[in-house]
Formats: C-alpha cells, sequence, structure tokens
C-alpha cells in the first residue's frame, strides 16, 4: 500500500471536516425542533416495532405494494444508494491516508466483482433516475402535478445531483483505465467507456481522474448537507420514523388523558368542585387540541420530516379526489414549513417567543380541517407510515374544545349527542320504539 | 312474511336474573334511522333464527360518542363513553355485537383504555360464525349467481383490518363478487365518515359518494353490499343520483342473510 499523504489529503480533511461540522449542526436542529413537540409514549412492543422497520423502511413493503413501476425503480435507486456507499468508504480512506483504491490489493477478485457490480448499479441508477426526472416533468404523474416552487425543484434537483454523482463514478474507472502503471483496466460499464478517452495524453488524463475523483466525494459531501434542507431527508428519517409508528388498529383515536380526568370529576358525585387543584395540575395542557406545531406531539413532528412529498396520500384521499381544498401531503408539509419558521425564530432570540403566526389558520385552513373523513386511506398508502389524519385531528380538537368553532351542523350533532344521547333529535325514551314498529 | 321477532331487553333479563350470552349493540342509526331500523330488524330475525342468547339495551342505550370524538369533541366523547361504560359494566356484559362499524371502531379499540374491556364482534363476523358452528345455514336463495360488489366501510376494513368476513358471506349466497377498482385497503370511502354524515360537504367538484357509487356501478352488479348504515344511506342515494334507485338495491349483509332464508 502507498501512501501519499500531501495537500490533497489536508484539502481532504478539511472538505470532510466541514460537511460533517454543518451536518451534524443542521441535524442537531432538527432534533431540537422534534423535541419542541409533545412528549408520547411510542417504544411499547420494540420487537414489533424493529420488524416494522425492516419491512416498512428497509424492506420498502409498502412501495412495492401498490403501483409496480415507482416501486421498482425507487428500490433501485435505493440499493443502488447503499451499496455504492460501500465504494464511499474506500473514497474516505484513500481521501484521507492518501492511498489509492486501498482495498484493491486487500480484496482482490472480490474486488473487482464488487466494483462491477456498483457500476451496473450505478448504470441502473441513472436509468431510474431518468425514468423519474420523466415521471416528474414530462408525463407528468397525477400526484406530482400540484407541486410547485420549491417542492417541484426539490425533487428535480435530487435526481439530477444522483444522476452527475454516477457519471462521476463511471468516469472515475473509464479514465483510471487509461492511466499507465496503475494496474486498473476498468470495470465491468467503465471498460466499455475507456476507449473514449485512449486517445487523451496522461496529463489530462490524470487530471480527469482527480476530478472525477473530487466531483463525486464533494458532491456527496454537498449531498449530505442538502439533505435536511429536503424531502430527501427521509433517507435517514424513515427508518426512526417507522420505528415509532401507531402499533394500534388505525381506527383508534388517542384518549385525551386531561379530558378525561375533567369528565371524571364532573360526573364523580363526591368530588368537591372547590377542592386545590391536583399536584400534577402543571402538567395539564396548555390548550386542547393542537393550534400550532408545538401543540403537537414529537412523532407528529417527526413525520414531518420524514415525509417524501410523493403524494401517495392525497392520490388516495377521497375529499382531495372529489375536489376540496384538503390535501394530507399539504398537511405534512404544512407542518414542516411552520416548524421551520418556528425554528427560525428560536435560532434569532435564543427561544420561540410569538411571531403572530400559527400552523391554524396561516398554513392550514379550517376547510381543509373540515372536509376530511377520517377514513385512513391516507395512513394506508404513505410508504412511511405517517400519519397525517392525526394532525387533522388534533386540530379539530383545538377548534371545537378551544374556539367553539366547528362547522355549524357538526355543533347540531354535538348538542343532540349531548341532550338525547343520539346525534339526531330523537327522544332516548324512543330509542327501543324499532322493536315494536 | 312479518313474523313477531323476539328483542329482550337487558333490564327484563337482569330481573330475571338471566343474563345473555351476547349483547347487540344496536347504535342510533339503527335505532332511529329508518332505512337503518331494517338492517337491524334483519339482523335480529337471523339471531332468533339461530337461536342466539341476547340482549339490547333498549332505552338505555346512547351513542358511543364516535361522531363527536372524530369532529374534535372529546368531551362529549368521554362523557358518553363513562356513561355506556357505567351501564354496560352494571350489566356484566362480556361479549358485544354491533352491525355498525363506527360503534364497533369505539367500543373495541378507545373504551378498554376507559375501563370497558369487551370482546366487540361485527355482526358480519358474528353471522360467519353462527354459519361454521352450523346454528344457521342458508342457500343463496334469491341470490344465486347474481353480480354482487361489496362497498367496504372504513371503520372496519382499514380501520380494523376486517376484509374477509364480509365476502365470505357473499360466497355463501352463492353469489358472484365482484370488487371494485378501489377495495380493501385501498377502498374509497363512501363520504360520512368523521362526523361528514351530519355536515354539508366541502365545495368540491363532486360529492364522494357519487364518485363511490359510479365506481360500484362500473362493475355491473345486481346488488350493492353494504355493511355499515352509513355507508348504506351514501350509497343509496348515489344509487339514485344515478337513477338507478328500484333495479339497483343497496343491501346490508344481514338483510341478504335474511332474504336468502326468506326470514
Ligand atoms: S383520513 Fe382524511 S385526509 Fe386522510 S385520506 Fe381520509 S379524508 Fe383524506
Ligand atoms: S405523508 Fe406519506 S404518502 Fe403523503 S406525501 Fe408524505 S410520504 Fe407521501
Amino acid at each position: 500500500m502507498e501512501l501519499n499523504f500531501g495537500l490533497q489529503n489536508i484539502l481532504f480533511l478539511a472538505a470532510f471536516g466541514v460537511a460533517i461540522y454543518f451536518f451534524s449542526k443542521n441535524f442537531g436542529k432538527i432534533w431540537r425542533n422534534i423535541n419542541l413537540g409533545k412528549d408520547v409514549n411510542r417504544s411499547d412492543r420494540p420487537k414489533e416495532r424493529w420488524a416494522l422497520m425492516a419491512r416498512v423502511a428497509l424492506g420498502q413493503s409498502k412501495m412495492v405494494k401498490r403501483r409496480a413501476v415507482a416501486g421498482f425503480f425507487h428500490v433501485l435507486i435505493y440499493v443502488g444508494f447503499i451499496l455504492i456507499n460501500i465504494e464511499v468508504a474506500e473514497i474516505l480512506i484513500d481521501g484521507i491516508l492518501g492511498t489509492h483504491r486501498v482495498f484493491m490489493p486487500l480484496l482482490g477478485p472480490v474486488y473487482d466483482a464488487a466494483i462491477s457490480f456498483f457500476e451496473i448499479l450505478a448504470l441502473l441508477v441513472i436509468v431510474a433516475c431518468i425514468v423519474f426526472l420523466f415521471r416528474r416533468n414530462v408525463s407528468v404523474v397525477p400526484r406530482f402535478k400540484d407541486l410547485k416552487g420549491w417542492a417541484k425543484k426539490d425533487g428535480n434537483y435530487i435526481l439530477f445531483i444522483e444522476l452527475v454523482l454516477m457519471f462521476a463514478l463511471l468516469l472515475l474507472g473509464a479514465t483510471e483505465a487509461n492511466i499507465e502503471g496503475n494496474h486498473v483496466d476498468g470495470w465491468i460499464v467503465s471498460a466499455q467507456l475507456a476507449p473514449l478517452f485512449s486517445g487523451l495524453d496522461q496529463g489530462t488524463l490524470i487530471m480527469m481522474e482527480r476530478a472525477a475523483w473530487w466531483f463525486h466525494i464533494l458532491g456527496i459531501f454537498a449531498f449530505l448537507n442538502y439533505l435536511p434542507y429536503s424531502k430527501h431527508f427521509h433517507v435517514i428519517m424513515a427508518f426512526p420514523n417507522v420505528w415509532h409508528s401507531k402499533l394500534e388498529p388505525s381506527g383508534q383515536f388517542s384518549n385525551m388523558e386531561s379530558v378525561k380526568k375533567e369528565v371524571e370529576l364532573m360526573m364523580d358525585p363526591n368530588a368537591d368542585p372547590f377542592a386545590a387543584p391536583a399536584e400534577d395540575a402543571a402538567e395539564e395542557p396548555s390548550r386542547f387540541g393542537a393550534k400550532d406545531v408545538m401543540d403537537l406531539n414529537r412523532i407528529q413532528l417527526m413525520n414531518a420530516y420524514s415525509c417524501t412529498e410523493c403524494g401517495r396520500c392525497t392520490a388516495s384521499c377521497p375529499a382531495n379526489q372529489t375536489g376540496k381544498k384538503l390535501s394530507p401531503r399539504k398537511i405534512m408539509m404544512d407542518t414542516r414549513d411552520r416548524l421551520s419558521e418556528v425554528s427560525n425564530v428560536i435560532d434569532e432570540l435564543g427561544q420561540f417567543e410569538d411571531d403572530g403566526r400559527t400552523l391554524l389558520d396561516d398554513f392550514i385552513s379550517r376547510e381543509e380541517l373540515w372536509a376530511c373523513t377520517t377514513c385512513n386511506a391516507c395512513t394506508e398508502a404513505c410508504p412511511v407510515n405517517i400519519d397525517p389524519m392525526s394532525i387533522i385531528v388534533d386540530m379539530r380538537r383545538y377548534l371545537v374544545m378551544e374556539e367553539s368553532a366547528a362547522n355549524p351542523s357538526l355543533n347540531t350533532m354535538m348538542t343532540n349527542i349531548e341532550n338525547n344521547a343520539a346525534p339526531w333529535a330523537y327522544a332516548q325514551a324512543d330509542r327501543a320504539n324499532w322493536i315494536n314498529e | 312474511m312479518e313474523e313477531k321477532i323476539v328483542v329482550p331487553t337487558m333490564a327484563e333479563l337482569a330481573a330475571s336474573d338471566k343474563l345473555p350470552e351476547v349483547l347487540f349493540w344496536v347504535g342510533c342509526a339503527g335505532s332511529f334511522d329508518d332505512r337503518a331500523k331494517k338492517i337491524t330488524k334483519a339482523f335480529v330475525k337471523i339471531l332468533n333464527k339461530a337461536n342466539v342468547d341476547f340482549g339490547v339495551l333498549g332505552t338505555e342505550e346512547s351513542c358511543t360518542g364516535d361522531p363527536a370524538k372524530r369532529a374534535g369533541n372529546e368531551f362529549t366523547f368521554m362523557m358518553q363513553a363513562m356513561q355506556n361504560i357505567e351501564v354496560l359494566n352494571a350489566y356484566e356484559v362480556k361479549k358485544i355485537v354491533t352491525t355498525c362499524p363506527h360503534c364497533f371502531n369505539t367500543l373495541a379499540n378507545e373504551y378498554p383504555e376507559l375501563g370497558g374491556k369487551y370482546e366487540v364482534i361485527h355482526h358480519t363476523q358474528f353471522i360467519n360464525q353462527l354459519l361454521k358452528d352450523g346454528r344457521l345455514s342458508i342457500e343463496g336463495g334469491s341470490f344465486k349467481g347474481k353480480k354482487i360488489t361489496f362497498h367496504d366501510p372504513c371503520y372496519l376494513g382499514r380501520a380494523n383490518g376486517i376484509y374477509e368476513a364480509p365476502r365470505e358471506l357473499i360466497q355463501k349466497l352463492d353469489a358472484e363478487l365482484v370488487e371494485m377498482r378501489r377495495c380493501k385497503s385501498n377502498a374509497l370511502c363512501c363520504g360520512a365518515g368523521g362526523a361528514q354524515m351530519f355536515k354539508e360537504p366541502e365545495p368540491g367538484k363532486k360529492d364522494i359518494n357519487i364518485e363511490r357509487t359510479e365506481e360500484a356501478l362500473e362493475t355491473k352488479p345486481d346488488f350493492i353490499a353494504a355493511a355499515c348504515p352509513f355507508c348504506n344511506t351514501m350509497m343509496t342515494d348515489g344509487v339514485k343520483n344515478s337513477a338507478r334507485e328500484g333495479d339497483l338495491p343497496v343491501l346490508d349483509l344481514a338483510e341478504m342473510i335474511a332474504n336468502a332464508e326468506d326470514l
């Protein structure tokens, strides 16, 4: 093994350090933001959770379940992404130590097989990226149609970056094959490309090889730091997010402990209405339901950072598909956008102070909230087990219990339940009349 | 055909110290809505025919609180739940069968944490069990060879993973089950859930029940089968809207089984 420590390595270490520093900083910020949410217990049944994570996040079971095309190519890019990272490990070592293809002499034929395999993957990833760019921009898949501005660009940027990174990887092998004395003939794909560069002189080739190498690794560093700002953050967040999935039947809504306590007191004939507040009164929520992101729980906020903006939820939403304003994808994107806004306030002032804006009304309108049928189609469709419905319900809880601002016909329904124990205005005494009718 | 149905109430049964094996939770729609009352009666006929030892709460039953909870009113829900649990526990209820998926979901999933722990069964599962145990037997009757499409209720299917029980019943009717484009976990809502039943829909291009009915019509069915009183209403309205009223009945599976047996 030939060590060749020099200026290049110092530059590499600096780039590596900067990349890691900024990534950790942004990741830390996201972690802090998630923790602005309320605590919620989602770590019961750990065995089931690991199995679910293996199946849904690692195995992408929900991606391939419905539409085979998108599922297939997504798995391709994903496998490519993971395996090619093994090669990135080598690049890192080379960059730090000044070695050149450090694993090659160690692994021998296994190395050649592995790199050939990676090159095939790279080629397939290129195909997949082209297919995806086509689906997003040319024969636009319906669920991508209403993505505009940043969200639309974000998706394209990612695919474009992946494309160039893969080209750089192939270029690396192809130029190297023409460089004398380094015992590299190229691998399965790059060997085919090598003749294209055979006419170039050694100096140019060495420069091109170095350029491709640097481009590839700097591209990866840049990509890493692009993640926290992008929907592509799901490559990381999908795992903890799926691990924290709701395991109960999806129809089961949470029972609000605070409401339960109050109702118990109301119904208890022995309760002393003037009794001093219980000791745990301090833990009472500041408000019922959710008006802003801090009223949501941590899992809901983690959901927002895990959303891939794929729109599978919206494409299956009965309200959205019949032209209502509600879109579960928008609910998740709004939650993330508002959380980023809150994050900026905290960065600036050291803590959150009222900025005159809230998730409700400034991002999500009441009309959207009231259109939901709580049908769970969105939660079922989501490939990373996000639950947009729970946010809708929490915001309805705020509207009804804090603002008494339910949709008017719903108020009638609720008054009926309170007065005569049925959602319609029938007397409870008539409830058994059907028996003799 | 108007045979007398026998419906003992829990109060009567308790008075003679004969608490039944299972409680039939009728639900608000089943008790008050004219269309849904027919489903209730059809199911009672099946229970009578199979000699099931059951009771109803009658005037002691009250709304589970489901629509209030889905609308965001946890207070009203909690009050309903606690009252109901008190009544149910006083009668030492262990097992509940219900014809409404919304009652089913609330009783089975949301009551246990509040002290109401029961075995809760949807009527499509219950009828299946009766058939398997040989307590009831059917022949296809008027449904033999007919095309039936089944609309999955959200709160039975996706919400609780029950997809097969209703389909097995259609098979027992010797009918041909024709699936809609979106079915089972992928099924489209009828538009009634989440308290939508009690309000006008938000502005949009189309009503959800119309969209769903059109999808049902694509299968060219002779009957639309439902397993929820609210879905039933929505699909019936949808069929009316497409001027197929009269020749395309929307029936609950309990009604189909009862009809097949000429009960
Ligand atoms: S639960 Fe609500 S938001 Fe989700 S798909 Fe159904 S109607 Fe749409
Ligand atoms: S919530 Fe899930 S299904 Fe909806 S856009 Fe985000 S990742 Fe896709």
